[in-house]
């Protein structure tokens, strides 16, 4: 697989991808010559002496305890629940504790960058002004949102929870993938694989003990609860009241909205649960109208408000945008966040991030070409077939050429559309993200992952649960880590303190376990 | 507790106590009409039916003929009739699933278990012995859920919204069904007619699962005045009006207790209760039982009007 790190100008391809667990010495050779990373020590003695059946068995159980925890939640029943329930691999991803400090002030950076951004966006606009970003990129994006301008949500907050998708192409290489800074999904597997990894796989976690132990994530819930409550209106007294507003039974994430809802101990509500009177939002209960503060938002902004954005929405509540320029609600995350995650957008983040924080990024963008710059554009229509092309407002991999794996009548085509309308796309280097060891129908092989952690910004804090959600692309040699796709997930560990390099006696002793 | 919740809670309790109902209807139907049309048996048992079940109208409105093919799928697997057994748990389960953190592990898991079971039996026309696996199936199905919501539900306002459902549709239920048949419930004294009526008075007995139960209470033979009594102002009979009607002003104290306020429902129900307990079934022969029983139907339904009120929904 193609592999580019460094600027644009200096690409440099490598043939073979990181491994997580054999660094880039044996992911395709002889394991036995290979010398495992110190973070999978115990993993690689886990695997070396546990029975491929055992895993197997292990892994079986692990589906179907996922499944009844699934079950819970919705679809067991439907005809389509099957490819709702996404594939868990037993083999955990590790992050040493130096590495997790890494991305930790690295995310920390990022989501300060875009907090600011946004409320520059929608303030003083200096950083249009500095020319960091065209000002015709934001105002003409459909992502902004000019009901915003001037507005100044509680605390300065915009992003209360991001979801950051980050890529691994080396020891210490990582790049933002994606921000999503709307209403970011996944957590619930987060939370989830971990339970699971727990029940099934306790002495994993055993060998663990003392400085190697595994950092908890179920603290999730607490967090943002605490997050959401830092953020109440300024006029609010008391225990603020949350909710959290869902689109409804039929959305493909309802179940998580119900799983956090639950964990969080607020009311799940759907539009037609709330309205507005008075500027002030209040929800039906059976007690009567009973008033909500702070609103965690999980439809998108163009739902929300019918008397503001889409007026067919039967999904949100009028008055809603009223209530919030009021001063009498909180949204989360606040509206027109969007701007931030938009993907012409985001290829200018080194530079937003360096205008905001005076620093440059400690977790740099993948190098990107944006089309509608003439030089970029000679770039990438002569290195066409190496390169990942995207629309600049396409997702799900809709409008968008893999390089190296497209025909040659596909290039064609593509070249055709991107001298005609170059002002639509980006291109990226075609990276090869790291791999982890994966169960398989033919053993343990690596298989590429990503990842993505949660910031959630309060009330002057930051909190970031040590972990995140890693996506497995199951087929082998895919970089398609989407669920859509054939990918799965696993649990994310990050081990406490160490280890750092050299600091560990190496190799591990193996521990006598009840593996038998 | 949000008012979207509080409805689907009642409306959970509502279809499946209708489901269940129709199970026992649909049962004793099979067996009244195995028997000779004299005896009431065949074609006529399943048009009765259709009137205990307050589907007659819609059933014409298909322009079918009412043979027992015919009335035994519109009342179990027709999904084009909103109140079919697959219909009612249909709707059940998307109540429990819009409410899913409220309920137990146990009581999702055998709601879900109902839907999933009914579903094995098709949509299309039954045979005899199809209708009956699918009726003892179903009603082992909702016990479960019963069962299940009795273990295992805290006993708060989710609970009592499941229970208030239940308690309203089945008095709805057992009302409706008594009225079909008040020309045969003959006051004390009246010269009793033949076999016919003495087989529609053992169906409906039977309905209900109050055959046993009538001879352990009144040892005595079945007679027509006694049934009313027993489906009407019995206390110890779980589906009498009576029972409905003590069980529900208990609930909805139990609701109110954790508001902190009773409002016009609790007031309507403990009026509807004193009503029962202070008149005799001599008395409401008296004054005609078809009209205690249209007057009781219509009070009952203002009851659910005044609980969608009282919480909002």
């Amino acid at each position: 697989m193609l592999h580019c790190f460094g600027k644009p100008s200096m690409v440099r391809w490598q043939m073979q991808a990181f491994d997580e667990m054999w660094g880039f010495a044996g992911a395709s050779g002889a394991p036995e010559a290979a010398k495992v990373r110190e973070t999978y020590a115990h993993i690689a003695d886990w695997l070396a002496r546990t029975p491929r059946e055992t895993l197997e068995t292990r892994q079986r159980q692990a589906e179907l305890f996922f499944r009844r925890i699934g079950i819970t939640f919705a679809v067991y029943g439907d005809p389509e629940a099957t490819e709702r329930l996404i594939p868990f691999d037993i083999v955990p991803r590790i992050l040493s504790g130096a590495e997790w400090a890494l991305l930790e002030e690295g995310l920390r950076q990022r989501v300060d960058a875009l907090n600011r951004f946004i409320a520059d966006v929608y303030g003083a606009q200096e950083c249009l002004a500095a020319g960091v970003v065209p000002a015709d990129l934001v105002h003409l994006n459909p992502q902004f949102a000019h009901v915003q301008m001037g507005v100044r949500p509680a605390a300065d907050v915009w992003v209360h929870v991001a979801g950051i998708d980050l890529v691994r192409t080396g020891p210490d290489s990582f790049f933002v993938l994606e921000d999503n800074a709307r209403t970011p999904s996944g957590v619930s597997y987060m939370i989830e694989n971990r339970e699971v990894m727990l029940r099934l796989v306790p002495e994993l976690f055993g060998q663990h003990g003392g400085q190697l132990s595994v950092q908890p994530v179920e603290t999730y819930p607490d967090a943002l609860l605490a997050c959401l409550q830092s953020v109440a209106p300024p006029g609010c007294r008391g225990e603020p009241c949350l909710a959290l507003l869902t689109p409804g039974v039929f959305n493909s994430a309802y179940y998580e909205h119900s799983f956090l809802a639950d964990k969080l101990g607020i009311e799940l509500v759907e539009g037609s649960d709330l309205f507005v009177d008075g500027d002030i939002l209040f929800m039906r209960t059976t007690a009567g109208p009973k008033r909500v503060d702070v609103l965690y938002r999980r439809i998108d902004d163009d739902f929300l408000d019918p008397l503001v954005f889409r007026p067919d929405s039967a999904l949100g509540v009028p008055g809603l945008v009223a209530a919030h320029h009021a001063g009498n609600l909180t949204i989360a995350n606040a509206i027109g966040t969007g701007i931030a995650d938009d993907k012409a957008v985001y290829s200018y983040m080194d530079g937003i991030v360096r205008f905001f924080t005076g620093r440059d990024p400690i977790l740099p963008n993948v190098p990107t070409w944006r089309c509608r710059e003439p030089e970029a554009l000679r770039y990438v229509l002569a290195h066409l077939s190496e390169l990942v092309v995207k629309r600049v407002d396409g997702s799900g991999g809709y409008g968008m050429l893999v390089g190296p794996t497209a025909s040659a009548a596909e290039l064609e085509a593509f070249r055709q559309r991107l001298e005609a309308e170059p002002d639509r796309y980006i291109a990226q280097p075609t990276l090869a993200l790291s791999t982890c060891p994966t169960l398989t129908a033919a053993g343990v092989a690596p298989r590429h992952v990503d990842l993505r952690p949660f910031v959630l910004s309060g009330a002057g804090r930051v909190t970031i649960v040590p972990g995140g959600l890693t996506r497995v692309a199951l087929k082998e040699g895919s970089l398609v880590v989407n669920s859509s796709q054939g990918g799965g997930t696993k649990d994310t560990w990050v081990l406490e303190g160490g280890p750092r390099p050299g600091e560990l006696p190496f190799p591990a002793v193996p521990a006598p376990g009840p593996e038998r | 507790m949000l008012s979207r919740n509080a409805a689907n809670l009642y409306w959970l309790g509502r279809h499946t106590e209708r489901a269940d109902y129709l199970c026992r209807l649909i049962d004793a139907t099979v067996r009244l009409s195995a028997l000779p049309a004299t005896h009431g048996g065949a074609d006529t048992a399943w048009e009765a039916a259709l009137k205990a079940s307050a589907a007659a109208a819609a059933f014409a409105a298909t322009g079918r003929r009412a043979t027992e093919d015919a009335v035994a799928h519109f009342l179990s697997v027709d999904q084009a009739h909103a109140s079919s057994i697959r219909c009612c748990l249909e709707n059940a389960r998307n109540n429990a699933r819009a409410v899913r953190t409220a309920l137990t592990a146990d009581t999702w898991e055998a709601i879900n278990t109902a839907w999933l079971e009914i579903q094995r039996f098709g949509v299309h026309e039954p045979d005899t012995a199809t209708v009956v696996r699918l009726v003892d199936s179903t009603k082992k199905a909702l016990q479960a859920f019963d069962g299940a919501a009795h273990r295992t539900q805290l006993r708060e306002a989710t609970y009592w919204f499941i229970r208030l459902g239940t308690s309203i549709e089945r008095a709805d239920n057992t009302a409706r069904l008594l009225d079909k048949k008040y020309h045969i419930l003959l006051p004390r004294g009246e010269p009793v007619g033949g076999s016919l009526d003495y087989f529609q008075w053992t169906t409906l007995l039977r309905t209900v699962s109050a055959f046993n139960a009538y001879r352990w209470v009144y040892r005595d033979s079945v007679k027509p005045w006694l049934v009313a009594d027993l489906l009407i102002l019995n206390r110890a009979m779980p589906r009498s009006l009576a029972t409905c009607y003590t069980d529900m002003v208990f609930q909805l104290d139990q609701l109110s207790a954790d508001q902190g306020r009773r409002g016009p429902a609790n007031r309507l129900a403990a009026a509807m209760l004193r009503r029962l307990g202070s008149t005799s079934i001599d008395a409401l022969f008296q004054s005609g039982l078809h009209e205690f029983l249209t007057g009781f139907i219509a009070d009952n339904n203002r009851l659910g009007d005044a609980i969608a009120e009282q919480f909002l929904f």
